[in-house]
């Protein structure tokens, strides 16, 4: 075969597998990201069958997948709705940094990674899986829960929070100094606020300057304005990923959801090769080591998730069981913990890529069996307690 | 009533209400027009027990559906409060000679004094239709007038005899 044919042939193999793993997750009520995980692995080097012409491929459009991933991140939500959840819930984000990411700096340190290292893997236990938790809460009709809105104010805080950790982690992964990060950080600050507040007074012009009536101009013009905002990001030191965010956070509410309809496919073909890429860069013989150690560091972040959404949903006034679901909600991690770690492997720190493979693995399968199956644990002591249950509840 | 307004970051709005019987009834209302309808545990009143999602077509039918009977009743209501004027709900029969033809053909505003404020039809409602919306058999008119002009309208809906052709 030549190479354009061996190219195509397994890229279609490949996305033929995607779709049944896709499948497969859907059944068991997971996420499909654990499971290409997996499939990667034993894709890449030193794995079962190694993706020979394809892989090439997959590395170059990761890139891709990660800028549309944090585009339609910053798509998701507006505003109002971040200013509405910063000050209801602004300490719940606090509590939620402080519980979450120092488990992962003290874990990384300890498992032997450097001190940038380290802060990669802070990233990776804090930052929970948007896309996952809000399709759970989705699947297990939970949506009306009085926690929820609790839940899905910590998600935004998170994904805002990340714009400014990622430049910070760059800048740190850059070997740069306090000095550097400090700047980056006040840089990365300025960006956010600059953008959202333009995108209150003006992002009708954005959209204006977007809207078509049909989906291929706007498809065009959205990536175009995208990537060439990524790259530059990208080029000025602060990282493609922050770029593409403030892209979509810039997009006006009202045009965000037809951006979303049109994006949402190719962000799914290009986040899947993002996952299998980042697979694929990963020594399979290099998990195993680190399992025991990711294991250990899974329970404990999960135990300071269930926290996080204990308080959080103690804010609202929701009783004990609410609490609980709320925590579990949250412990899914899943693409961001990817992102970050990608930036570090791809920044030189390629002992994060095992430890973060090991640790989504993990959470990303543990996360949504425990909130599925906490309801029942919680039953028993509801039915026991009916009367404080109700109290509590109609105290809020 | 009490009823609370809630959004959920990256979803939608949540409305929640209590009503006389003191059941709590949520209504989620998704960003993509799907729409979810939760009752709440008894045990647990966080929890939503029993949800009903509606995709976003079912979620129109149910609107129009409610929003029918609302608005007839807040025109009960309206004739209540102004003496004189009287609401009425009047149907265009099937086979009825104003069956395809024009509601300014009715020429009811001239001849009876009446204004149509709304044709139901089906699930829809037609608010404030124009003289050019076109009757159908089933159709029923939201009128407001004098009582003695809602008689003379009903007459003049039922009469055999056909209108006067169009100019």
């Amino acid at each position: 075969m030549d190479h354009v044919a061996a190219l195509l042939v397994e890229l279609g193999l490949l996305f033929l597998g995607l779709a049944g793993l896709g499948l497969l997750a859907r059944r068991l009520g997971l996420s499909p990201i654990p499971f290409i995980l997996v499939a990667a692995l034993a894709l890449g080097d030193g794995g079962v069958v190694p993706l020979e012409a394809a892989g090439p491929f997959v590395e170059l459009t990761a890139e891709i997948g990660v800028v549309l991933l944090l585009l339609t991140l910053g798509l998701e939500f507006s505003s109002a709705e971040l200013f509405a959840s910063l000050r209801r819930h602004g300490s719940s984000g606090l509590v939620d940094l402080l519980l979450n990411a120092p488990p992962g700096f003290v874990a990384g340190l300890l498992l032997g990674l450097s001190w940038q290292g380290s802060m990669a893997l802070a990233g990776v236990t804090w930052i929970s899986s948007s896309g996952i938790v809000a399709r759970l809460l989705s699947d297990l009709g939970r949506l009306g829960n009085r926690e929820t809105p609790a839940v899905l104010s910590v998600l935004v805080l998170e994904d805002v929070a990340m714009a400014l950790f990622l430049p910070l982690l760059v800048v740190a992964l850059a070997g740069g100094g306090p000095v550097q990060a400090v700047a980056g950080i006040a840089l990365a600050l300025a960006a956010v606020l600059t953008v959202l507040g333009a995108a209150h007074r003006h992002g009708h012009r954005l959209g204006r300057l977007l809207a078509h009536p049909e989906d291929e101009q706007v498809l065009l013009r959205l990536l175009g304005l995208t990537l060439l905002v990524a790259g530059v990001a990208q080029a000025a030191g602060a990282s493609a990923a922050v770029g593409a965010f403030l892209v979509g956070i810039a997009v006006p509410a009202s045009f965000a959801d037809r951006a979303r309809a049109i994006l949402g496919p190719l962000r799914d073909l290009f986040a899947a090769t993002f996952f299998v890429g980042f697979g694929l860069s990963t020594d399979p013989g290099a998990v195993l080591p680190v399992l025991p150690g990711v294991v250990l560091l899974a329970l404990v972040t999960t135990v300071t998730k269930l926290g996080t959404g204990w308080f959080a949903a103690r804010r609202d006034g929701v009783a004990v069981p609410g609490r609980l679901r709320a925590g579990a909600a949250l412990v899914a991690r899943g693409e961001f913990s990817i992102v970050i770690a990608g930036l570090a492997v791809t920044a030189g720190v390629v002992e994060v890529g095992p430890i973060a493979t090991g640790y989504v693995l993990v959470v990303a399968v543990a996360g949504p069996v425990l909130a599925r199956f906490i309801e029942p644990l919680t039953a028993g002591s509801v039915a026991r307690l009916p009367s404080r249950a109700a109290t509590a509840g109609s105290s809020g | 009533m009490d009823l609370t307004e809630t959004l959920l970051p990256g979803v939608g709005v949540r409305y929640e209400l209590t009503t006389r019987s003191g059941r709590r009834l949520g209504i989620i209302v998704q960003r993509q027009g799907a729409a979810e309808l939760a009752v709440y545990d008894r045990n647990d009143p966080d929890k939503a027990s029993l949800v009903f999602h509606l995709a976003p077509e079912e979620v129109e039918a149910v609107a129009d559906i409610l929003g029918a009977t609302r608005m007839t009743q807040q025109f009960a209501d309206l004739s209540r409060e102004v003496p004189g004027l009287r609401s009425g709900r009047l149907a265009i029969r099937p086979g009825s000679i104003y069956e395809g033809r024009l509601l300014g053909d009715t020429k009811a505003r001239t001849l009876t004094g009446c204004s149509i404020v709304a044709v139901v039809r089906d699930r829809d409602v037609v608010t404030s239709p124009g003289p050019d919306e076109v009757l159908r058999g089933g159709d029923v008119l939201v009128v407001i007038g004098s009582s003695h002009g809602l008689e003379q309208l009903e007459d003049m809906l039922t009469d055999p005899r056909a209108p006067s052709p169009p100019s």
